[in-house]
C-alpha cells in the first residue's frame, strides 16, 4: 500500500509541476502586461515596478525564481491591487469558500448515503423510486437554474430564508443545498446500486442465518462494502464542490475564492491567474491523493494486492 | 386425439389407446421464440424502458426545435436573435413573443432555440472529440499492454489531475474567448475517460478467438484493433459517449454563466440565465425558458443514458 501512496504522490507531483510550468509559459507567451496598460507612468516608474515584479530578469530566471517562491508557499504580489500579496488576496477570501465547502461535503455524504440506504432497503417499493426520482432530478437541475429557482421560491416568495450572504448558520441553507444537489444524488444512486449487490450475497445471507438484526447486519457488513465506491467519488465531490462554489458565490453573492476566477483573467493580472490556478490545482489534487489515501485505509484488499504494482 | 399428441406418439404405437408415450426427446430442443441478435435485444429492452424513451423524445424534439425553430421563425416573423428593438424590450410573453422578450427587446423564442443549437453543438462536438482521442488512445493501450500501456496510462494519468477549469482559465488568457475554445479546454482533459473504458474493453476483448484468428490470418494490429475490437466495444462507448454529453452542455453553461463563454450577442443558455437572473423577480420570463430547457435537455440526456447503459448491462435482465 505504501509503494502505491509513493507512486500516487510522485504523480501528484508531476501533474502540478507540469501544470505550473505550462502557467508560467503562458502568462509569459502572451503580450502586454497589466503594468504596461494603465496610464502610461513615467519612465522611472514603470522601471521601479518592472524591477519590483522581477519583470526585467531573463525568463528562465523569473521561472525559477517562480519556483523558489512557491516551495515557500509564497505566490507572488498582485499587479492589479499594487502591493498586495496574492497569498492574502486568497487567504481573505478562501475562507469563506472553505466553510461553505466543507459544509457541502458533509452534508452531501450524509444525504447521500441516507438516501441510498432507504432505496436500497425498501427496493422496488414506493420510497425507492421516490429517492431514486430525486436522485435523477438532483443530477439533471444545473446549479445555475436550482440556485435561483430556490432563492425565488423560498427567499423572494415566501421569505423564508435570507436571499444572500454567509454569515448566519441560516444562510448556508440555499447555497448548500445548490452546492450538494449533484453530489448527494450520486452517492445516492451509488450506494443505492452497491447496496442492493451486497444485500443479496452470500456473506449477508450468512449474518442473517446466524440471526443478527438488521441494523447489524446494514451498518457493520453491507455499509462497508458499499462505502467504497463514495470514498473512490470523494475526490471528485472535492474537485465539485470546488467548482461548483465559483458559480454559487456568485448566485448568493458570497465573497469566496470564486470572484478571482474571472477577475483575474479580465484584468490580466497574471501572479494572481498563477497564484488562482496554482492554488485550484494543489486544492484538487490534494482532495484525490487523500480520497486515495482513505481508501487505502478502509478496504483492507488495497494494503496487500495493489501494493504489488496492480492497478 | 389432438394434433400435437399424434406428433408425439412413438413409432410402433398401434391402435392400442393405452400404450405408454415415450417423452419427446426433441421437444425441449425447439427454440418457440423468434431468435434476437444482440442489438435487437438492447432495443428492446431500452423500449421497455418507459422514461428513458421519454428522455430520448425530448431529446429528439429540442434538437429539431434547435435546428429548425430560429430559422423558421425568422422565415415568417423576422425575428433573429441578434438585433436589438428597445423599444420592445422585456415583454411579457405575448402572441407576438412567445417566450417574451429580453432586456435589448430580442425575441427570447428565438433566442431561447438559439441556445439550444449551441448547447448541443458543444455537447456533441466534446462527445465526438473525446471519441475518436479516447478510441485511438485506448484501443493502442490496450491492445499492446505490457510498457506502452504503461507509459501512455502514466501520460494519461498526469494529464487527468489536472481539472479542466484550470485549462479554461489558462486557454482564455492565450486564445480569444470562444466557442472553440471552450471545446479545446474541455477536450484537453475529457478524453481520458473514454480513453480507459476502451482500454479495459479491448484488454478484455484482445484475447478472445476471433482476434487470435484475424491475428492468425496475418492481420495487422491496426486492421484488428479498429475493425475486430472496437465494434464489438461498441456498447460501453456509446454508453459513456451519451453520458458526456450533458457534462460537457453543463460546462458550457457552466462557462458561459460567469461570462467566459460565448459572448453577446451570441445566445447561450448559461448568458441567459445569468442575464435573467438579475431581473428575476419583475421579469420572470427571462431566466425561465432557458433554464427550464437546460435543465429538460440534461434530464433527457442523463436519463436515456442510463437506460442505454441498462439495456447494454445483461445484468439488469430480470
Amino acid at each position: 500500500m505504501v509503494g502505491y501512496l509513493a507512486k500516487k504522490f510522485v504523480f501528484m507531483f508531476v501533474s502540478l509541476f507540469l501544470l505550473v510550468t505550462t502557467t508560467f509559459a503562458l502568462m509569459n507567451a502572451v503580450p502586454g502586461s497589466p503594468l504596461q496598460s494603465e496610464k502610461a507612468p513615467s519612465a522611472a516608474v514603470q522601471k521601479n515596478l518592472e524591477a519590483y515584479y522581477g519583470l526585467d530578469k531573463p525568463i528562465t530566471t523569473q521561472y525559477f525564481m517562480y519556483l523558489k517562491k512557491l516551495a515557500h508557499f509564497d505566490l507572488g504580489v498582485s499587479m492589479k491591487k499594487r502591493f498586495v500579496s496574492v497569498n492574502k488576496m486568497i487567504s481573505q477570501s478562501f475562507k469563506y469558500s472553505l466553510r461553505l465547502g466543507l459544509v457541502s461535503i458533509v452534508t452531501s455524504v450524509l444525504a447521500g448515503c441516507a438516501l441510498g440506504i432507504i432505496a436500497a432497503l425498501y427496493h422496488r417499493k414506493f420510497l425507492d423510486n421516490l429517492a431514486m426520482i430525486l436522485a435523477v432530478i438532483g443530477l439533471a437541475i444545473p446549479s445555475m437554474v436550482l440556485g435561483p429557482l430556490l432563492q425565488y421560491l423560498l427567499s423572494v416568495k415566501i421569505s423564508l430564508l435570507p436571499v444572500t450572504g454567509l454569515k448566519e448558520p441560516l444562510d448556508y441553507i440555499l447555497p448548500t443545498l445548490t452546492l450538494s444537489s449533484v453530489s448527494i444524488a450520486f452517492i445516492a444512486r451509488l450506494i443505492r446500486s452497491t447496496l442492493i449487490e451486497v444485500l443479496s450475497s452470500d456473506f449477508i445471507k450468512t449474518a442473517k442465518a446466524k440471526g443478527l438484526s438488521g441494523h447489524i447486519i446494514v451498518w457493520k457488513h453491507a455499509m462497508r462494502n458499499s462505502i467504497l465506491p463514495v470514498i473512490t467519488y470523494l475526490g471528485f465531490l472535492a474537485a465539485n464542490v470546488i467548482t461548483g462554489s465559483i458559480i454559487i458565490e456568485q448566485i448568493f453573492a458570497i465573497p469566496g475564492m470564486g470572484k478571482f476566477f474571472v477577475s483575474c483573467i479580465t484584468d490580466r493580472d497574471y501572479p494572481l491567474i498563477m497564484g488562482t490556478t496554482v492554488f485550484y490545482a494543489v486544492l484538487l489534487i490534494a482532495s484525490r491523493f487523500i480520497a486515495d489515501i482513505i481508501y487505502a485505509l478502509v478496504d483492507p484488499r488495497m494494503r496487500t494486492s495493489v501494493g504489488r504494482g496492480g492497478k | 386425439m389432438s394434433q400435437e399428441m399424434n406428433v408425439n406418439v412413438t413409432p410402433g404405437a398401434g391402435s392400442n389407446p393405452f400404450e405408454k408415450i415415450g417423452r419427446d426427446q426433441n421437444g425441449g430442443e425447439r427454440i418457440v421464440r423468434k431468435s434476437l441478435t444482440a442489438w435487437q435485444n438492447i432495443r428492446r429492452n431500452l423500449y421497455e424502458n418507459k422514461l428513458s424513451m421519454v428522455g430520448l423524445y425530448f431529446i429528439i424534439a429540442i434538437a429539431l426545435m434547435a435546428i429548425f425553430a430560429p430559422w423558421v421563425t425568422g422565415l415568417i416573423t423576422g425575428y433573429n436573435y441578434f438585433a436589438n428593438e428597445l423599444a420592445n424590450a422585456n415583454q411579457p410573453p405575448s402572441w407576438a413573443h412567445w417566450f417574451g422578450t429580453d432586456d435589448l427587446g430580442r425575441d427570447m423564442w428565438v433566442r431561447t432555440w438559439k441556445g439550444a443549437q449551441i448547447s448541443l453543438f458543444v455537447g456533441i462536438a466534446a462527445a465526438l472529440i473525446d471519441l475518436v482521442i479516447g478510441i485511438v488512445y485506448g484501443g493502442i493501450m490496450g491492445y499492446f499492454g505490457g510498457k506502452v500501456d504503461e507509459t501512455m496510462n502514466r501520460i494519461a494519468e498526469i494529464l487527468y489531475a489536472i481539472p479542466y477549469l484550470l485549462v479554461v482559465i489558462l486557454l482564455m488568457v492565450v486564445m480569444p474567448q470562444s466557442l472553440t475554445t471552450i471545446i479545446v479546454a474541455m477536450s484537453i482533459t475529457g478524453w481520458i475517460n473514454m480513453a480507459w473504458i476502451v482500454r479495459g474493453e479491448i484488454m478484455r476483448l484482445k484475447n478472445q478467438e476471433y482476434a487470435l484468428a484475424s491475428k492468425a490470418l496475418g492481420a495487422g494490429s491496426m486492421r484488428i484493433i479498429f475493425r475486430h475490437l472496437i465494434p464489438n466495444a461498441m456498447g460501453p462507448i456509446l454508453v459513456t459517449l451519451t453520458l458526456t454529453i450533458p457534462g460537457a452542455m453543463f460546462t458550457e453553461a457552466f462557462l458561459s454563466f460567469l461570462g467566459m463563454g460565448v459572448k453577446s450577442p451570441v445566445a447561450s443558455w448559461g448568458t441567459m440565465i445569468d442575464n435573467g437572473r438579475q431581473a428575476m423577480t419583475t421579469y420572470p420570463w427571462r431566466i425561465m425558458f432557458p433554464a427550464l430547457f437546460l435543465a429538460v435537455s440534461m434530464f433527457a440526456l442523463n436519463v436515456f443514458g442510463d437506460g442505454l447503459r441498462d439495456a447494454f448491462d445483461p445484468k439488469m435482465k430480470k
